[in-house]
């Protein structure tokens, strides 16, 4: 898909600007699992809420003309709403079951959307306009980075991080447990579904595919490599996992092995992640300490 | 022709069937989603391929060979990643993610080595035989493949019901720590565990490769979603669940396969275990509830 | 408003066909320490667990400040004045200590998304607030020093301090404590009592479980006495101590320890 011809500037180009657009989308999607987790819930519905981001602004797009910021936030709000819905039976879940509750959906939209008429069925979406610009993404994730690093340093962070380590306790602090579940959860499925509409807005074709199980572990396997500590390590997570096999290339059938290597090694040997503070600030002081 | 339909589901179920005991066995047992079992699945059947084409190896001779690799891949895994996690009580996510990676690497090198096309049987080792019941055309090949699978199952219920160890398994599945307190080495049935469960994946692989008669590098990825859904049916952790959620299922897809859209079944499929999810976590076969902390 | 704080009235539960509390009654009045103690598996616990919201009682009325708290989520009951310890201690570990208390201000952060969003002076006020108030609360305690350590690291009597510290930041008018001293040493036991004195009389109401006899007759000013789910007796320290039923269902069994 992406033959690099050196010299053909355009080519390059294309390639290049592709990919980073992909590191920026993949960005937000992994931002939007790492709200859900450091609520302490395992939601794999995001590849589900990115799909109904790109399907519905696609179509608004394609058949309503609609400009594309409204189109945009309507890509948000559309899976916001229907996290809102299936929120609260969901969320009375935990741990595993919500997983699994939370990939079944996935299933259903992903199966839905493969039958219906108007999404085109397995073929998906063609000749959706191409939209998306560098600097809408980087505005979006810049505004979504700025928004969660002002959440998390307020009582909504603190009353998600409470939630996280001892439910009960966090019930008996005042905090109203169940609706804060639901802000995560429904702030999650806007970030991914903005996600899913930017990619739309980029790639011209959209299918299925895209929003499936495999998507549903590659958004939770970005954060979790990054670290979920903070919100840079999702962000980086995501650009590893999507430069990785450019870099890789060269291995050809091989380069999965790698990636998939890369999973297991860091799970095993950096358990919370490439990115995280307190190692990396332990790491400096004690070479600080030590004479040059 | 219903009663054709029902041998093939027959058929598919029970290597649903065998397939999802595994699953549910590391989970009710190692309490991890083991994702990696869909490419241990594959590897059974490319292991009995290997054998039979390049060793010339006869078909039950293969398909032990293929329980024996898979089952030692289950047991590496076990002992080099999941156990390390255990020691440092990474949380259940952690495993989870350990064994994506671990299903992308096997899945990324049989690519490698076999490469992505789809591979058969050579002409000559499926068993020929077809007879005619009634209006239904029943292979040879279907037998042995609901005979084998249910061998194993019986086998499997038996060890889990009569002997020692099936007992101390039980006991694990409810509390590893009292297990371990009661002088159970609990570390040595982890690894017992995703030995066999390992086994059963592989040889749930060749029965599928057999039936089909296509192998691919990809073949894990659709039996992993059959597998979480066969175990959400039945009760997560449930052994008699996942017989019954795994036979369901391959009911449920031949049915639906034949009298509706292919792709609508599984949608109207995965509704049902999202609701089954909500109304009832514990799966509806199900009796146990998840394992107390 | 009644004068008492929290009336528990012909309260029963029972887990399936497990009874573990039957036809309970007593009163905790306002500016009082109370005490509730009996054996272990009397039920106190549950009665924490009743009062605190997180179970719901299978018979009679719980009613604070002269309101009912029956069906009131345990959010909502903290929000209504009343805090809680535990027994086995539960604070965040992975928070760092300013961070724990300041989780006991949620409710009293009367922000909005959008200033939170726009970080508007507002939003800083009440933040700045809340962060002086969790200060000024591990200062009482003794822990302001560590404000910005990793609960993690706390011993485990600093634990208790820091917990103590989080139920107070709820501004609770009735403060529950679960065996405030397991795992204390003498000293610290005095120490304790001399805080949950000053709680009383900062004006808040406390209601304790405690194994210790010697803190709980040292402290409180009315003590119940649960056994099997009832409670046998109820008075002042002293009453307690000489009701025949108390010695020989509880004190009595101590002595033959």
């Amino acid at each position: 898909m992406m033959d690099w011809l050196p010299g053909n500037f355009s080519d390059f180009w294309s390639t290049y600007s592709t990919l980073v657009f992909s590191v920026g989308v993949h960005a937000l999607l992994a931002l939007s699992i790492w709200l859900t987790l450091s609520c302490g819930l395992l939601s794999l519905a995001n590849a589900a809420f990115m799909g109904i981001g790109a399907y519905v602004s696609a179509l608004l797009t394609l058949h309503l003309e609609w400009s594309f910021g409204t189109v945009l936030l309507a890509g948000g709000i559309a899976p916001a709403v229907v996290a809102l819905i299936i929120g609260a039976p969901v969320l009375r879940l935990s741990g595993v079951y919500l997983a699994m509750a939370t990939l079944a959906f996935g299933e259903v939209v992903r199966i839905t959307v493969l039958n219906l008429e108007i999404t085109g069925g397995p073929e998906g979406l063609n000749g959706i306009p191409l939209a998306t610009e560098g600097w809408h993404i980087a505005l979006l994730l810049a505004l979504t980075v700025y928004g969660l690093a002002r959440l998390r340093r307020s009582k909504v962070g603190r009353a998600f991080e409470a939630i996280k380590e001892d439910e009960v306790a966090a019930r008996l602090m005042g905090v109203d447990v169940d609706r804060y579940k639901l802000l995560a959860f429904v702030l999650g499925g806007f970030i991914a579904g903005i996600a899913g509409a930017l990619n739309a807005h980029f790639t011209f074709f959209i299918s299925p595919r895209e929003y499936g199980f495999e998507n549903a572990v590659d958004i939770l396997t970005m954060a979790v490599l990054g670290g979920t500590s903070g919100l840079v390590g999702p962000m980086l997570g995501a650009s590893i996992l999507t430069l990785l096999p450019e870099l890789l290339r060269s291995l050809h059938d091989f380069r999965s092995l790698v990636n998939g290597a890369i999973l297991v090694l860091v799970v095993l040997f950096l358990p919370k992640g490439i990115w995280e503070p307190r190692r990396i600030r332990n790491w400096l002081n004690r070479n600080k300490g030590k004479p040059a | 022709m219903l009663e054709q339909q029902l041998l093939n589901a027959l058929t598919l179920g029970s290597v649903y069937a065998l397939f999802a005991l595994g699953f549910t066995l590391v989970f009710g047992v190692l309490a991890v989603i083991n994702l990696s079992h869909g490419a241990v699945f594959m590897v059974g059947s490319y292991a009995a391929l290997a054998l039979v084409t390049r060793l010339e190896a006869p078909l039950w001779a293969a398909m032990l060979g293929a329980m024996l690799v898979s089952g030692t891949l289950g047991l590496l895994v076990d002992m080099l990643i999941l156990k390390p996690l255990r020691a440092r009580n990474a949380p259940h996510l952690i495993p989870m993610i350990a064994t994506i990676g671990v299903g992308i690497m096997l899945t990324s090198t049989a690519q490698g080595l076999f490469g992505a096309e789809i591979l058969r049987f050579p002409d000559g080792i499926l068993p020929a035989g077809e007879f005619v019941v009634g209006d239904v055309h029943v292979r040879a090949l279907e037998i042995a493949i609901v005979a084998i699978a249910f061998v194993l199952m019986a086998v499997l219920f038996a060890v889990l019901k009569r002997t020692q160890l099936g007992r101390a398994l039980r006991a694990i599945a409810e509390s590893p720590k009292a297990a371990w307190l009661l002088g159970i080495n609990v570390e040595r049935l982890f690894h017992i565990t995703s030995f066999a469960a390992a086994a059963l994946g592989g040889i749930a692989g060749v029965l599928i490769g057999l039936n089909f008669n296509a192998i691919t590098p990809q073949m894990g990825q659709p039996i992993l979603h059959k597998g979480i859904a066969a175990i959400i049916l039945g009760g997560m952790g449930d052994i008699r669940g996942a017989l019954f959620g795994g036979l369901f299922l391959g009911f449920a897809e031949v049915i639906s396969k034949a009298y509706l859209s292919s792709q609508m079944g599984d949608a109207v499929a995965f509704g049902l275990l999202f609701l089954i999810l909500l109304v009832r976590p514990s799966g509806l076969f199900g009796r146990k509830l998840e394992r107390k902390a | 408003m009644s004068a008492n704080l929290l009336s528990i009235r012909n309260v029963g539960k029972h887990f399936g066909g497990l009874h573990v509390l039957h036809d309970v009654s007593f009163e905790v009045p306002a500016g009082c320490i109370y005490g509730l103690i009996g054996p272990n598996g009397a039920g106190k616990t549950t009665v924490f667990n009743l009062v605190t919201g997180l179970l719901a009682p299978s018979s009679g009325s719980i009613d604070f400040r002269g309101e009912s708290l029956l069906g009131l989520a345990p959010h909502r009951i903290t929000q209504r004045g009343v805090a809680r310890t535990f027994q086995n201690i539960r604070i965040f570990k992975e928070m760092d200590l300013l961070e724990n208390v300041m989780v006991g201000r949620h409710e009293h952060l009367k922000y909005g998304g959008a200033g939170l969003f726009f970080n508007t002076r507002a939003y800083r006020a009440a933040e700045r607030r809340a962060r002086e108030r969790a200060l000024e609360l591990l200062t009482w305690v003794g822990l302001a020093h560590k404000a910005d350590m990793l609960a993690d690291n706390l011993s485990y009597g600093d634990q208790r301090k820091l917990e103590f510290a989080r139920a107070l930041a709820t501004e609770p008018k009735l403060l529950l404590l679960d065996e405030p001293v397991a795992g204390m040493n003498p000293a610290e036991k005095t120490v304790l009592m001399e805080e949950i004195r000053n709680i009383r009389e900062r004006g808040y109401g406390v209601f304790m479980i405690e194994h210790d006899m010697r803190f709980v007759m040292g402290v409180c000013d009315r003590i119940a006495v649960l056994n099997f789910g009832r409670i046998i007796a109820e008075g002042t320290p002293d009453e307690v101590r000489n009701n025949p039923e108390v010695i020989e269902a509880y004190l009595g069994k101590e002595d033959a320890a």
